[in-house]
């Protein structure tokens, strides 16, 4: 494997954790949103707070970590990238802005007013920011970004019917991971009303995504004939292994099957990328391959090499905090240091005072 | 490896203005969350620990609403870094395209490093009730190595664009034959990344002490006040007079390597020997106007010779040169500010000395109130110096700021639509802030955690 094939392939592992991991805190973001009135919709609230508060900085960081790897991979096409789709990557800005920091205020808010204009924030953040990560992804796999500096259209780049599909798969999938990722959570912390709450809502968007999934084909040879040939032919596998997965899925979380439908539902969007990067393998841009816009050879080996000694140091932390938080509210301390009674809901994250 | 002609068409002038502008202002905004975020942990730490050594309940409050008001400002500031990243290449692809690559290296590293940051800090302040008091306090360790690991990384490809090393330039003006490891180390690098962490430890520092300072300005004299002040001031009021030598020491690498931006910052239009310092002044018509001059200063600070060249703005054409009145201004204040902190811990320090106890007359907890705002001011105008006295370069030297930018249309718009929206970051910030700070710890009231979404059957809460 050459540095560029390793960059690249680095490139997909962020891509895809960001997708699994970051997606559904914004998924999350929606059933939020959805949750209903302050009194019904509390308990679904509380247990989204719970479980996205200690993970979501962390699951943030591999959208820098895949943005700062792609300009120090392939400069050029990263320039290109950037300057023609600036109107998506600036709202996607806004809306990360919105969310996160919405999400800390709502934390730290006491009055429900205060609550709610928050919430509101971060629940219609969550909503707008994978639409339009998705209709950045749909602006690349349909070759509207030209190589070089600002030559695409700074609109119809991305607001295509491609583009529109991109972003609504991306809304769905990600509330759909967040649905099954949240139910597992719920039943874990015996919260049983809340599961069922949530395995509802996963089995509708599941449906939701497979329709899409669906009618995609139909769109992308209308509007993108290339990347739809490439799409059917270079990802193919890809496509049936996504399509398998989420079925599977389907099935399993109504069988409440809870920690098998974590491992397909994510191999389901997971080969959906994978698929998208297939099928544009070995072109990043149109007419510019992944070898001709690569950083100088130098580059690539020294920010490997970083890149395996930080791994090291972050495979053992990230499983520590997964670990540490996926273990039930029960603390395996006494909770000798006050604060919230084992079971409450809402502690976790307040210091004692 | 193609060749891509990454020639400009070139942006509307206004365009340029708007997207500096937009780059200064989300930079000047994060840089001031990105030192709490740097500084904060370590103060919050030592309060933790000074607690569980003297078992004195007193510390431990102190470290719960330090670590509560460093989760909302972490938060903030992760997303106000994330947008730094995105406008990176959305303001400036002509940096980006030819340049990315070299200085890649350090971004990677930070990732790395913010990434740890993140993960830590989610342990640490989610698992007070999940780990062991010591477990606890040793998972903030790592906040705070991978913070200062974090602001070193980012300063040395600030440092690389004032000092631009480890490549050669290709015809086709693609940098070749890159050398990551010494673009990271670039001259400029060593100084830099050492002022701005410090830096970072007495933004922090002086701006966590300014907020007690206030409260006891309020007549809230209680111990707990007396302790939060002194902690976080202490820490500051140590490392400033480091700074000031450290200040200097970056001040002595710009006079050599940068000697446009020094000239700048001194409004020197002719270049000479013997040259004086100039406080304060106008700089009008190529000549620094009603300033105080002070013989020799210069020629010896930049120099350490009192006789020694100092090259002025004349060295260079009129398009090479920065803004003069905004650098000189900048740099003055800033200096002016450093002088006034560093007095403001000397006083401290002598009566501390003297019988232990802070200095009692209100004046000093009136400049105990200002002296964060006062650090968060010699903090913008210290970037303010190094970025505008760097113009008209992105990369000193080598690229103009005017052909980085980008040329799509409307990307003036930018602008306005980032000063909306941190307008309300800020007054939401600062309002959350000013809760969790009001929030007096003793009341059993707020020691209770608060709900995140309204509780069943307490659906009106709302305790003011």
């Amino acid at each position: 494997m050459t540095a560029v094939t390793a960059f690249l392939a680095l490139l997909g592992v962020g891509l895809v954790a960001y997708a699994l991991l970051a997606g559904a805190d914004f998924g999350a973001g929606l059933w939020d949103l959805l949750a209903g009135g302050d009194v019904s919709g509390a308990p679904a609230r509380a247990r989204i707070e719970h479980s996205i508060g200690p993970v979501w900085e962390a699951n943030h960081v591999w959208l820098i970590f895949v943005i700062t790897l792609f300009w120090t991979g392939f400069p050029p096409a990263f320039a290109a990238f950037a300057s023609t789709l600036y109107i998506p990557l600036t709202l996607v800005a806004f809306g990360i802005i919105a969310r996160g920091s919405a999400f800390a205020f709502r934390k730290a808010s006491t009055e429900l007013w205060q609550q709610r204009l928050f919430g509101a924030a971060f629940a219609l953040s969550s909503v707008v920011t994978p639409f339009f990560l998705g209709a950045i992804a749909g602006a690349l796999a349909s070759g509207r970004v030209p190589p070089g500096i600002a030559k695409g259209d700074v609109v119809h780049s991305w607001w295509n019917p491609t583009g529109v599909l991109a972003g609504l798969l991306a809304l769905v999938t990600t509330s759909y991971l967040a649905a099954v990722y949240l139910t597992r959570d719920a039943e874990r912390d015996g919260e049983r009303e809340v599961a069922e709450q949530f395995r509802r809502r996963g089995l509708i968007s599941g449906v939701v995504a497979g329709v899409l999934a669906l009618v995609g084909p139909f769109v992308l040879f209308a509007d993108a004939p290339h990347f739809a040939e490439r799409l059917t032919g270079n990802g193919f596998p890809e496509l049936v292994a996504s399509a398998v997965f989420g079925i599977a899925s389907l099935v399993l979380l109504w069988r409440r099957r809870y920690v098998a439908v974590r491992v397909t539902a994510a191999l389901a969007v997971a080969s959906i990328i994978l698929g998208w990067g297939l099928a544009q393998y070995p072109y990043l841009l149109p007419g510019l391959t992944a070898q001709q816009a690569a950083a100088d050879p130098a580059v690539l080996r020294a920010a490997l090499a970083a890149l395996s000694v930080g791994a090291v140091l972050l495979i053992p932390s990230l499983a520590w905090l997964f670990v540490l938080f996926q273990r039930g509210v029960h603390p395996p301390v006494p909770a000798t240091r006050g604060g919230a009674p084992p079971g409450s809901l809402t502690g976790g994250g307040r210091p004692p005072g | 490896m193609v060749l891509i002609v990454l020639a400009q068409t070139g942006a509307a002038p206004a365009d340029l203005v708007a997207a500096r502008s937009q780059m200064a202002f989300s930079l000047g905004w994060h840089i001031v969350v990105a030192c709490l975020g740097v500084g904060m942990p370590a103060i919050t730490m030592l309060a933790e620990w000074r607690g569980m050594r003297t078992r004195d309940p007193l510390y431990t409050r102190l470290a719960h609403t330090w670590a509560r008001a460093m989760g909302v400002l972490f938060a903030v500031g992760a997303v106000s870094g994330t947008i730094l990243s995105f406008e990176m290449g959305l303001l400036w692809p002509g940096l980006m395209g030819r340049f990315g690559d070299v200085i890649g290296l350090p971004f990677a590293a930070e990732g790395i490093a913010f990434f740890i940051e993140a993960i830590f800090l989610g342990i640490y302040l989610y698992g007070w009730d999940r780990l062991s008091p010591r477990v606890h306090l040793l998972s903030g360790v790592p906040v705070v190595v991978a913070g200062v690991a974090s602001a070193f990384f980012v300063v040395t490809a600030n440092a690389w664009m004032n000092q631009p090393t480890g490549f050669t330039l290709a015809p086709d003006g693609r940098a070749v034959h890159v050398h990551p490891w010494s673009a990271m180390f670039n001259p400029a690098t060593p100084a830099q990344t050492v002022h701005m962490i410090l830096a970072a430890f007495m933004v922090a520092g002086f701006l966590m002490a300014s907020v007690y300072a206030v409260g006891m300005l309020r007549g809230r004299r209680d111990r707990y006040h007396r302790v939060g002040f002194l902690l976080p001031f202490a820490v500051a009021a140590a490392i400033t007079p480091v700074q000031l030598v450290v200040g200097d020491w970056a001040a002595r690498v710009v006079a050599d390597r940068q000697p446009v931006k020094l000239a700048a910052m001194e409004g020197l239009y002719e270049t000479g020997t013997s040259v004086p310092l100039h406080l304060g002044g106008l700089y009008l018509d190529d000549r620094l106007r009603y300033a105080v001059p002070i013989p020799y200063a210069l020629s010896l600070l930049a120099h350490l010779n009192p006789h020694a060249e100092v090259q002025g703005l004349a060295a260079v054409p009129p398009d090479e040169r920065p803004p003069v009145n905004m650098v000189h201004l900048a740099f003055q204040v800033m200096v002016g500010c450093g002088f006034f902190l560093l007095a403001l811990g000397a006083w401290a320090a002598v009566t501390w000395r003297r019988r232990r106890d802070l200095p009692s007359t209100r004046w000093f907890l009136r400049a105990g109130a200002v002296s964060g705002v006062l650090a968060v001011v010699a903090l913008e105008c210290g970037w303010i110096t190094t970025e505008v006295g760097r113009q008209p370069w992105i990369v000193y030297w080598i690229l103009r700021t005017a052909d980085a930018v980008n040329p799509a249309p409307g990307i003036g718009l930018g602008f306005f639509a980032v000063l909306v929206v941190y307008t309300v970051l800020t007054v939401a910030s600062v309002y959350v802030l000013r809760r969790l700070a009001g929030r007096d710890p003793d009341e059993p009231e707020t020691g209770i955690p608060v709900p995140a979404a309204p509780q069943e059957g307490s659906p009106l809460r709302a305790d003011a």
